[in-house]
Formats: structure tokens, C-alpha cells, sequence
């Protein structure tokens, strides 16, 4: 079965390219524009999130937050975040916060599935 | 820039200009309120967003101006800068500039580096602006020096440079470095499955990353009342055998390396096995598992030290397997290389040898079968004991004649180096699986058909540089070839990244020279392959390289002559694939017997598949065409009585013969006999220059009993069958 992938990010660009990338891989990808869309579309299908930090409604940390406190098997999921090269403070909150691991942005596809394949078992 | 990276190129620009305007609403409802805190944190995201998205999509130039503003905002943000009159006015000039620069690309550039360099300066002058002290941003030169060419690119790529290691990938030039062990404990954070990271993933990476003994320590583990399920109490030790460096191990935990302990230890490379093995204490005590001391008070007692250091509870047993695995890997190391120390043995020799087994094997068969005659127990028991000591024996001799194939790989290096230059292209050439090992003889002969095809991945193949370019490829072309084992059959690759075949070219000039007609529906594939037909070529002109539509068809004479296959795959643009197949050796082979009549044949087992029977109901049903049906598959069959021309005489036809299932590629086709006998070692005799060219026959092999059989071709058999069918077809149109 394919693994299903969620990307939250208001970037609707970062998106297409994270669902272009993990698509053509045989994977299986679901949208969120932020934090709050994610935790509405989250459940028992969702193998793995990738997320951005920076975004309206609810941000990243507290997306992560919000997983890692569900009661299903959800709270074990990797989840890898976006951050940019300014936030070093953000990547250590991250991890805090129960982050798997990050990548950082700008980033190239192939970086990206390396990520992912390192992650997801 | 290839079509994917302009189509996410558009993505952004269309993404960027919502936000801009967005952005314009935005500033403009500020200017009525500045105090709108909601509103700046718009802001700011917005230009977060230009920056990073910018940045992802090769809008260098854009995502570095709005790293400039989103600084801005972020003070404003945190309320250490008011949002004055003067403030917005600039960014509102500065989603002008934006816009002007995602759509006219690099149309003005002059313009707008003045215009941009406007705005900076400005917002330099505003009070407060950060300076390099207390400013977030990497390369803040940016707002204090005049504008340079360097400047542009400087704070985001160098980045990008820096983090490479995050994402690690394969280097290519992997394959030239030398194998090290390394020793590695690997405690985690007990925590570690909660920021959902399953350990398994890390201890795959590092399997597949060499070869890798893996033990686990389970000794705290707590007892079940004071156990936490969500929490990790195992602890790793790994041995490695491996190509990488260390630098890529430690990229394997990256994610982790904070809150875990990983200890990596380099052991031995290669080139430096000096002294006697360690022994299992002094393993032990480098790890720091027990002291010297420790060791030697065991030891006074004389047991197997091992043994002796769990009883004493000093490590429990899981510690002592591991450090006990550490050394068997590094004295199978340094048995591998001890073995590398060679004496030279003429050719005739080994032949003689390989040649006096075969013999064996085949008086062994004899031996066997008389001895079931007689189910004499005394006598069954050495007769076993010579089959195993004889199989042994065969696998020896023809280990002796294994050789990597290295040897061959390098010389490609230099051909490929001499040639490129001479087309004026360029290329780089990875060869992987070198250690792969051949028969000699195989590895003598596949040499001209590789020159051959890599030879055509260069000329053909690959573009020149400026071609490539325009392709949105990089310059320097690639050809990887490879060698692997799977089963009986050794697979070498071929590999460009070059134009790939041109399907319809092929297809033209295939019925041109009518190999094929207008009317014949072909795969892709089955059109690539055509290029190995005799006197095909498309190259419009001959160069000294190649072209000359003589060699493909030799290429694919001399693979079948090694009984191996040669296949080719394609994708326009992307690059050409071709692989061969190759048995390991040419002395012996694993097959199936079979008779037909008196005659005995042997089938060769990497081919079959099954085997089924047919009634002679069954052959009515078919109206007289050469089929059967296989679990909803239809299987078109031969009779190797028909082939081979072997007359039934006063025999009836049996009610029911025996069907053998072979394939041969993607090819199914049954070979039907009389009777099925079994697994035989058939040792392969040439027939002599006489029957070379027989049709569907390979070569001989002699039975137990003294009897011949024939060695059946497979793949010529089933490309006969294919054509008998196809023309039997037509009849019948």
C-alpha cells in the first residue's frame, strides 16, 4: 500500500512541488495550508507530515504539539519540518516539540525524498 | 531549466503575485491602523513566504531583497521599530520592485538593481535598521556595502552549501573508495520513538550501506512493572564493512545526534590489517565493556574466555556475541585478503582440471546409480559421501576460474577518456559491482561486445555539451555500468543519460529494409531491440567511432555464443539502458532432464519454471494450433520430437506428454517431451565445429549410464516457436 505523505505549508508553490516530488515516488499526498487544516485532515492514513514553521491560524511547532498529543497511532508518525536558514532557535523548538527532523529551505526534490526515505520505514 | 522546474517556476510566480496584492491590501489597511498587529504578522508571512518559496523556485534575486524586508518586518514584529509613514511608503515601492522583477525576469536588470539598491539604502537609513550586531540576517554585508556581484547570491546558496548535509545522497565516486570497518554503539534517547522516529530506519540505513552485523542490547530492559512501552531500552552495537566515510555515517543520525549517544570507531581499512586478530577481550576492553584487569583474572582460569566473562557476570551474553561477531568479520577480512596473494597457473592447467571434474561428476552420476541398483547400505554411504565431496569439489574448480570483473571495468576508464575527447563530448564513467566475478573465459569474451556498446552510448548516446545544456542537463554526460549476480546469471548494465534511441527512426528503417512491415504492431521494446539485427543502422553519418551498422548484431552473436542475452531499454531524452545477461560459468550447469523417444535432453534450470501435463484432449481443443492454456495464460508450446526431427516409429502417440514451462525474458513457451526425469549436473561438452551451428542445440552432456543428451538452447528455441507461431497465424488468415 502506498504510504500516505501530508505537506502543510501557506505556500501553495512549496506544496505542489513537495506533491509533484513525493507522487511521482508512489507515494500518496494530502494538502494542508496550515496547522489547523492539518489536524482536521488528520488520521489513521497519514504515514508522515512535512510541515512549515512559519503559518496563519496555526503554525508549525504547534501542529507538532497537537500530533504528538493524539491518542493514536498518529503520535508515532515522523514528522520533518521546513525552516529556513535564520531559524536555528526554531529547529532546536521544533525538536522540543517533538519533531523528527528538519529540512531546510530552499531545497531540492532529491533532498527532500532522501529526507523522507530516511525517515519513513 | 527543464520543463518540471519551469512549471513549479510558474507556480510561484503565479503564487507570489496573490500574495503581493494581497500584500498591497494589506499595507494600505496598516497605514489607517499601523497598530493592527494581525495585519503585520500578514505581512510578515507574506514576505516569509516570497523568500522561501522564491528562493526554492531559482528566484535568487527576489527571495534575497525580500530577506531584506522580511528582517524589517520581523522588528517591526516584535515591536522594536514603529511602522512609520516612510516605512510603508518603501514597502509598498518594494512590492512594486517584486512584482517588476518575477515578471520581466532578467529583461531589465540595470533598473532594477538601481531600484533596488534605492530601497535598501532607505531602509538602511531608517533608524534602527539592524546592524551586523544584533541582526539575524547570515550575510548582513548585504545592507552595508555597495552593491557587488557576489552579493546576490550570498546569503541563501552559501547556505544551501552548508546544509548539504542534510539531505545525504549517494556520492558517485563512492565506488572508488576503499572498504573500512567501523565500530558503532548506538544509544538513543529513550524518548526517540515519540519524536517518531522509528530506530529500525536508522539501522536499515546503515545495512545499506555495506555489509553490517547488527546486535542489540537488551540488559536495560527493565522489568515489566517498571517498563514503559513508549519508550526505547535498547541499545546497539554495529560491526560495518563499508565504503563510506565517517562523515556519512554521522549523517545517518543526524537527526538524532543531540539527544543520543553514538560512539563511531574506524577499525581497519583495507590497506592496513597488521598483527594478529584481536582477541575477544582486548575487543572488549577497547569498548570499554570491562577493564584489562577484568579480562585477566578470567583468563587465569582457562575457559573459553567468552564463556567465562558471562558467568562471571562481568557483560551479559548479547555483548559478548557482538564483540565475538566484530571479530569474525575482521578475520573473514583479512582471510579475503590474504587470499588476494596469488600464484599464476597457466590457462591449459586450470582446463585440465575443470575438464578431469567434469569427468568426475559424471562417473560419480554413474557411481550413484549403480549403487541405488544394488540398496546396498555399505556401499550407499561413501557412494553419498563422494557425490557431496565431488560437488564440492566442482564448486572449487570453478571458483579457481572466477574473476572479477574490475579488470575489464578499468580499462573502460581510459576508452571512454580517449573517445570523448575525440567526439568532442564529455563524460564520466561510473562503474559499479567490480567485484563481481565471471568466468575467465566469459570475462575475456564480453570484453569487445562492452567496447562495443559503450562505444554507441558515447556516439550515439550521449549530446555534446551544448546540446546537453539546452536539454537542461548538465554537460558532462553519464555512463554507469554495472555488474551484479542474481541467481545462476551474472547482469552488466549499460547506462546513458544521453538523447535515448529514437523510436520511429528505428521503426522507418526497419521496414525500409523490410525486417518488419508497415502492418506489424510492435512494443517499444521489441522495436529497440531490432537494432541488433544484422546490417541495422540509423546513424545519419559514420564516424570513426561508429555507425558503420556492423557491430550490434556481432554484440549480440557473441553474448549468445556465451549463452547469455542482451536486451536494451529506452526513454527519449532521458537515456538508453542496456543489460546483459550472462551465465556464470561455461563448464556446468544445473538443468532438467527430459527424454523424447530414446533421446535424452537436458533443459538448463535458470530457464524452467514448471512443469504441466497435456492431454491429448487438451490438443484437440486447440484446433491443431500450438497452445495451451496455463492458469487463464495462453502458453504457445514446441515438441522437441517435431524440432529435433525424431520419428515415433511404430510408437503411439502417449495419451499424455509432459510439458516444460520456460522463460526466457518475458517469454513463457512450453517444450514438450515424453517423460520428465529430473535434476541433472549436466557438464557441458562442446559439439565440435561440425554441429557449431546447430539450431536450438547449445551442447552435449554425458548421463550416468554413458548416454549422451543434448543441451537445449531455450532462447533460440523460443524465438523459433514465436516465429512458427506468427507464421502459422498468418496461414490461417
Amino acid at each position: 500500500m502506498p504510504k500516505t505523505i501530508m505537506t502543510v505549508d501557506d505556500s501553495s508553490s512549496v506544496r505542489q512541488m513537495v506533491r509533484f516530488t513525493l507522487t511521482e515516488e508512489g507515494y500518496q499526498v494530502i494538502e494542508a495550508s496550515n496547522g489547523q487544516e492539518a489536524l482536521a485532515k488528520m488520521g489513521a492514513g497519514v504515514d508522515m507530515v512535512i510541515t512549515d514553521l512559519n503559518m496563519p491560524i496555526m503554525n508549525g511547532i504547534e501542529l507538532i504539539r497537537e500530533i504528538r498529543k493524539r491518542s493514536d497511532s498518529c503520535r508515532f508518525i515522523p514528522i520533518i519540518m521546513l525552516t529556513t536558514e535564520s531559524q536555528n532557535e526554531k529547529k532546536m523548538e521544533g525538536k522540543a516539540a517533538g519533531a523528527t527532523g528538519w529540512i531546510v529551505k530552499p531545497f531540492r526534490p532529491d533532498q527532500l525524498l532522501s529526507v523522507v526515505k530516511k525517515v519513513l520505514p | 531549466m527543464d520543463r518540471r522546474e519551469e512549471k513549479y517556476a510558474d507556480a510561484f510566480r503565479e503564487e507570489a503575485t496573490e500574495l503581493l496584492s494581497d500584500m498591497e491590501g494589506v499595507i494600505l489597511s496598516l497605514e489607517a491602523d499601523p497598530q493592527d498587529q494581525e495585519l503585520i504578522n500578514r505581512l510578515f508571512r507574506i514576505m516569509h513566504t516570497i523568500k522561501g518559496s522564491g528562493a526554492m523556485f531559482g528566484f535568487q534575486e527576489v527571495a534575497d531583497f525580500a530577506h531584506h524586508l522580511e528582517t524589517m518586518l520581523d522588528m517591526v514584529r516584535a515591536g522594536k521599530r514603529p511602522l512609520t509613514p516612510e516605512l510603508i511608503s518603501l514597502l509598498l515601492q518594494s512590492k512594486d520592485l517584486i512584482q517588476v522583477m518575477l515578471s520581466s525576469g532578467e529583461s531589465k536588470p540595470q533598473e532594477i538593481s538601481e531600484q533596488k539598491e534605492a530601497i535598501l539604502t532607505r531602509l538602511k537609513n531608517l533608524d534602527n535598521y539592524p546592524t551586523t550586531n544584533n541582526s539575524t540576517t547570515p550575510s548582513a554585508t548585504c545592507s552595508i556595502n555597495p552593491p557587488s556581484p557576489v552579493k546576490l547570491d550570498s546569503p541563501i546558496k552559501q547556505q544551501e552549501r552548508e546544509d548539504a548535509g542534510d539531505a545525504p545522497r549517494p556520492s558517485s565516486k563512492q565506488q572508488q573508495k576503499a572498504l573500512t570497518t567501523w565500530r558503532l554503539r548506538i544509544r538513543l534517547n529513550p524518548k526517540v520513538m515519540l519524536s517518531g522516529l522509528d530506530p529500525l530506519c536508522l539501522l536499515r540505513e546503515l545495512d545499506s550501506m555495506g555489509e553490517c552485523v547488527i546486535c542489540a542490547q537488551t540488559d536495560q530492559v527493565p522489568q515489566l512493572d517498571d517498563m514503559n512501552p513508549e519508550e526505547c531500552y535498547f541499545y546497539w552495537d554495529v560491526i560495518i564493512n563499508t565504503k563510506a566515510k565517517k562523515e556519512e555515517l554521522e549523517a545517518v543520525f543526524l537527526f538524532v545526534e543531540d539527544e543520543s549517544q553514538i560512539s563511531i570507531t574506524q577499525l581497519a581499512d583495507e590497506s592496513g590489517w597488521e598483527g594478529e586478530p584481536k582477541r575477544l577481550g582486548e575487543i572488549l576492553v577497547e569498548r570499554g565493556d570491562v577493564t584489562k584487569e577484568q579480562v585477566q583474572e578470567v583468563l587465569a582460569k582457562q575457559k573459553k574466555s567468552g564463556e567465562l566473562m558471562v558467568e562471571a557476570g562481568l557483560v551479559p551474553q548479547s555483548k559478548i556475541d557482538s564483540a565475538l561477531a566484530e571479530q569474525k568479520m575482521i578475520q573473514q577480512l583479512r582471510g579475503s585478503q590474504q587470499g588476494a596473494e596469488t600464484i599464476r597457473v597457466s590457462t591449459k592447467k586450470l582446463d585440465r582440471l575443470i575438464n578431469l571434474v567434469g569427468e568426475m561428476v559424471i562417473t560419480q552420476a554413474q557411481l550413484s546409480q549403480t549403487a541405488n541398483r544394488y540398496q546396498d547400505a555399505d556401499l550407499l554411504t561413501p557412494v553419498e559421501n563422494i557425490e557431496r565431496l565431488t560437488n564440492e569439489l566442482r564448486d572449487c574448480a570453478l571458483n579457481i576460474r572466477m574473476f572479477p570483473i574490475e579488470s575489464t571495468f578499468s580499462k573502460f576508464r581510459r576508452l571512454v577518456y580517449d573517445l570523448s575527447a575525440a567526439l568532442g563530448k564529455e563524460a564520466e564513467l561510473i562503474t559499479e559491482g567490480g567485484e563481481t566475478e565471471l568466468d575467465k573465459t566469459v570475462i575475456e569474451r564480453i570484453h569487445d561486445p562492452l567496447v562495443h556498446l559503450i562505444r554507441n552510448s558515447l556516439d550515439h548516446g550521449l549530446e555534446p555539451p551544448e546540446e546537453r545544456l539546452k536539454a537542461g542537463k548538465p554537460a558532462c554526460g553519464t555512463i554507469r555500468l554495472s555488474a551484479s549476480q542474481s541467481g545462476g546469471e551474472v547482469i552488466i548494465t549499460i547506462e546513458d543519460d544521453g538523447a535515448g534511441l529514437n523510436r520511429e527512426k528505428i521503426r522507418t528503417k526497419a521496414i525500409e529494409q523490410g525486417l518488419i512491415s508497415e502492418s506489424d504492431n510492435l512494443t517499444d521494446s521489441q522495436i529497440f531491440n531490432l537494432i541488433f539485427l544484422p546490417g541495422f543502422s540509423t546513424a545519419s553519418k559514420v564516424t570513426d567511432v561508429s555507425g558503420r551498422g556492423v557491430g550490434m548484431d556481432v554484440v549480440k552473436q557473441e553474448i549468445s555464443k556465451l549463452r547469455g542475452s542482451v536486451n536494451i531499454e529506452s526513454q527519449p531524452g532521458k537515456g538508453t539502458k542496456t543489460s546483459i545477461h550472462l551465465p556464470l560459468t561455461l563448464a556446468i550447469i544445473e538443468g532438467l532432464l527430459v527424454a523424447v523417444g530414446s533421446s535424452h535432453y537436458v533443459i538448463p534450470l535458470t530457464f524452467v519454471q514448471e512443469c504441466v501435463e497435456l492431454s491429448s484432449q487438451e490438443v484437440e481443443r486447440s484446433h491443431g494450433r500450438h497452445i495451451i492454456h496455463l492458469r487463464g495464460e495462453i502458453i504457445p508450446y514446441i515438441r522437441l520430437r517435431e524440432i529435433f526431427g525424431i520419428s515415433r516409429g511404430d510408437e503411439k502417440m502417449p495419451a499424455i506428454e509432459y510439458v516444460v514451462v520456460a522463460m526466457v525474458e518475458d517469454k513463457r513457451i512450453g517444450l514438450v517431451t515424453d517423460s520428465i526425469i529430473g535434476d541433472h549436473q549436466a557438464v557441458i561438452k562442446s559439439l565440435g565445429k561440425l554441429y557449431e551451428h546447430t539450431e536450438g542445440i547449445s551442447g552435449a552432456t554425458i548421463l550416468g549410464d554413458g548416454t549422451i543428451a543434448l543441451i537445449v538452447d531455450v532462447r533460440r528455441l523460443i524465438e523459433c516457436a514465436y516465429r512458427q507461431e506468427r507464421e502459422s497465424l498468418v496461414g490461417v488468415v
